[in-house]
């Protein structure tokens, strides 16, 4: 053993990305990689059960708004354009509402170790994409078997699964980060993500809205993903430019400018937060 | 000069060898400077947006918890470094700042080489998943991809003891094989430095013996160990030197000898408080104890005595019947109930009921340390049968000292010892 000066690091601290980005990538996959042989192969009918839930919604769904609301006749290939709808907005909502808790549910491992924080609910998200790549096989099978024809804009979907993914990213961060300090996050969240279901373009295209709907509706950023994704999967005649989008330019722009500030207060918030989350547990 | 404890245990032994390889301090692994950390407490808990809703603009008051305080220090490479304190002194938080749990609010803490830190009796589990899921997960956590950490985890289940159970859900564990199964992991994990809270409280014998044997196996491949703990046995035998923090503040730094006796002396030396279940009267219905106090050579009144100390008693006893010629039975009984010693003293008078009689006198201390029980028997000696009327708990005390451990009571001996010529 030498008697010479070993080089001394500054011990970091907890943060979001903490010990290295390779070390947070291999554990981001070892544990979305855990979560999905948990939802698959923990129950018997696991998989049936994860591509059933959003086809049930669908069914239901599809049997009010044809029989009571009469939608079928006013939007073009109605059943594809919900059926699509349904399984997107399931990602998102599934993601954000498992990750609520995401953080305080791995809690043996943020108060015993230097485990880089954003790693947790980013595997949430990861593990929900998987679930929705598979539902996503299922659901197009669906849509060619009620008689729309598959198109080259169906190539352009993972633009907007991209855009999707980074919402929902963001989202997640933000309530993750949050809900140790304030419990009631995960009540508070479950609303605004059913208001928000009824706030996008699920059920219904953005143009069957009056104009003045349309203006609250353009300060969800997820409206244009989900006009855009539905307009490429189910009406690839329609302009694709995007002044189309939304009906107008100014309307994307605040759904744009919205997009980018959640992102934003996501990596503020959650840098602010994750030195600190092992104390509030 | 007496040798105070003849026999030595298999444990001792190896520490003292330990203790007397020490050589000159190697480089430093850990440099804390200046550590502080305070947690803000609330006065009643925020936790949720209603509340601040509802109350924009009253500030939620908080209460300072100064954890810590300006600790600075140093450990050296292949130290057993050890942190004492009392429960909320902050040895912990010191501990999670070291092992970038908790972020420090100012000073600084700087390390060499790779640390594996073991805390609150595990290294961060998820219950839901197997032993050798998890055991990946942990491997991941330390620095290995995951095709090493896959690689190892043999290695960790055959440490543990853990072949049978390595596909079961951690949350069927029982708490010793979980405890077995992290400690695996953070020996495993080959790490230059150790950081351990409190590891030998729990677990069988065997597993214990396990980890010293770890610790020496470590210790002599030049891997420094820093660990917390309460019970200063351990501190004796293995630290290199010790550190004792008290309310946030470091308050001796050295040899363990040194800081165990500190120790013992801020927990059982200063007020006392009052420990719940110990003082409960027995049934009192032929007599009943009025006062019983400890006091030491100067007639204060103490709750613990330091080894060696005489044990000076004065207690009050109040008859319920009448008393002949009563006689009082003391028992000192240690922690397991054995009783160590006894002693009888008459009272050649007859007692009224209502009247008190009164016990002072000083008991020899040869006590071991530990906690110990004064007990006393009402004794009513008849012409024919001698029979025990009430059976009285007088005091609990604590024996603090660093002194050996071993057996009961320390009696004097005195040997020689020389070569033959």
């Amino acid at each position: 053993m030498t008697d010479q000066a070993l080089e001394l690091r500054e011990v970091p601290g907890p943060s979001a990305l903490g010990g290295g980005r390779r070390r947070a990538f291999e554990l981001l996959i070892e544990i979305a990689l855990n979560d999905f042989k948990k939802a698959y192969f923990g129950t018997v009918l696991g998989y049936v059960w994860s591509v059933a839930r959003p086809l049930l919604t669908f069914a239901v769904l599809l049997a009010v708004f044809t029989h009571v609301f009469h939608f079928n006749a006013k939007v073009h290939n109605y059943p594809a354009f919900l059926l699509f709808g349904v399984v997107l907005f399931g990602f998102f909502q599934e993601a954000t509402m498992i990750a609520v808790a995401s953080i305080v549910g791995h809690e043996a491992v943020v108060r015993k170790t230097q485990f880089p924080r954003l790693v947790i609910p980013l595997a949430v998200v990861c593990t929900t994409l998987f679930n929705l790549a598979l539902n996503l096989v299922v659901t197009f099978a669906f849509i060619i078997v009620l008689g729309v024809s598959p198109t080259w804009t169906w190539l352009l979907l993972p633009a907007i699964l991209l855009l999707l993914f980074v919402f929902t990213t963001a989202v997640s961060m933000i309530v993750s980060a949050l809900y140790p300090r304030f419990r009631d996050v995960s009540i508070i969240w479950a609303v605004i993500a059913m208001a928000l279901f009824y706030g996008t373009p699920v059920l219904y295209p953005i143009y069957v809205v009056s104009h003045n709907l349309r203006d609250v509706i353009a300060l969800n950023p997820l409206a244009p993903i989900f006009d855009l994704g539905q307009r490429w999967v189910t009406e690839p005649s329609t302009p694709l430019p995007s002044a189309a989008v939304m009906g107008g330019p100014v309307r994307l722009a605040i759904a744009i400018a919205l997009y980018v500030a959640v992102c934003v207060l996501a990596v503020w918030i959650f840098r602010r937060e994750a030195p600190r989350i092992a104390e509030e547990l | 000069m007496p040798i105070r404890s003849p026999t030595i245990s298999a444990d001792l032994a190896d520490s003292t060898a330990i203790k007397h390889s020490r050589r000159s301090a190697g480089p430093v692994v850990i440099e804390a400077r200046n550590v502080d950390k305070t947690f803000r407490v609330p006065h009643h808990r925020v936790d949720s947006i209603k509340e601040r809703a509802v109350h924009p603009l009253t500030r939620i008051e908080y209460r300072e918890l100064h954890a810590l305080h300006d600790i600075s220090f140093d450990v050296h490479k292949g130290e057993f470094f050890g942190i004492v304190g009392r429960n909320g002194s902050g040895k912990s938080s010191l501990l999670k700042i070291m092992a970038s749990i908790y972020r420090a609010d100012a000073g600084s803490v700087r390390m060499a080489g790779r640390m594996a830190p073991f805390i609150e009796l595990g290294v961060g589990f998820n219950p839901e998943l197997t032993a050798r899921e998890n055991g990946v997960l942990n491997g991941v956590l330390m620095g290995l991809t995951r095709r090493e950490a896959r690689r190892r985890l043999g290695a960790v289940i055959e440490f543990a003891e853990l072949e049978d159970f390595a596909d079961l859900k951690l949350k069927n564990y029982s708490s010793g094989m979980m405890v077995r199964f992290a400690f695996a992991l953070m020996v495993q994990a080959d790490a230059d430095i150790m950081l351990i809270d409190e590891v030998l409280a729990v677990g069988d014998a065997a597993f214990a013996r396990k980890c010293m044997d770890v610790f020496h196996e470590r210790r002599n491949a030049g891997k420094t160990i820093v660990l917390v703990t309460h019970d200063m046995v351990t501190v004796q035998s293995m630290c290199h030197r010790a550190m004792l923090i008290d309310d946030g503040e470091l308050k001796f730094i050295g040899d363990p000898d040194e800081t165990a006796l500190r120790y013992y002396r801020l927990n059982f030396a200063g007020p006392q408080r009052e420990l719940p279940g110990e003082r409960q009267p027995l049934i009192d219905f032929n007599a009943k104890v009025i006062s019983a106090t400890l006091r030491d050579a100067a007639g204060a009144a103490i709750e613990n005595v330091e080894e060696d100390a005489p044990i000076s008693i004065d207690v009050a006893i109040e008859a319920a019947r009448r008393l002949d010629g009563p006689s009082f039975v003391f028992h000192v009984r240690n922690d397991d109930g054995v009783v160590v010693f006894s002693f009888t003293t008459r009272l050649d008078c007859g007692v009224a009921p209502g009247q008190r009689v009164r016990l002072t006198g000083l008991i020899e201390n040869r006590l071991v340390p530990g906690r110990y029980f004064l007990d006393v028997w009402v004794r009513q000696d008849d012409s024919e049968t001698v029979f025990a009327l009430q059976g009285l708990r007088l005091l609990a005390f604590v024996v603090f000292g660093t002194g050996s451990h071993d057996g009961l009571v320390n009696v004097g001996a005195e040997i020689d010892v020389s070569l033959e010529p």
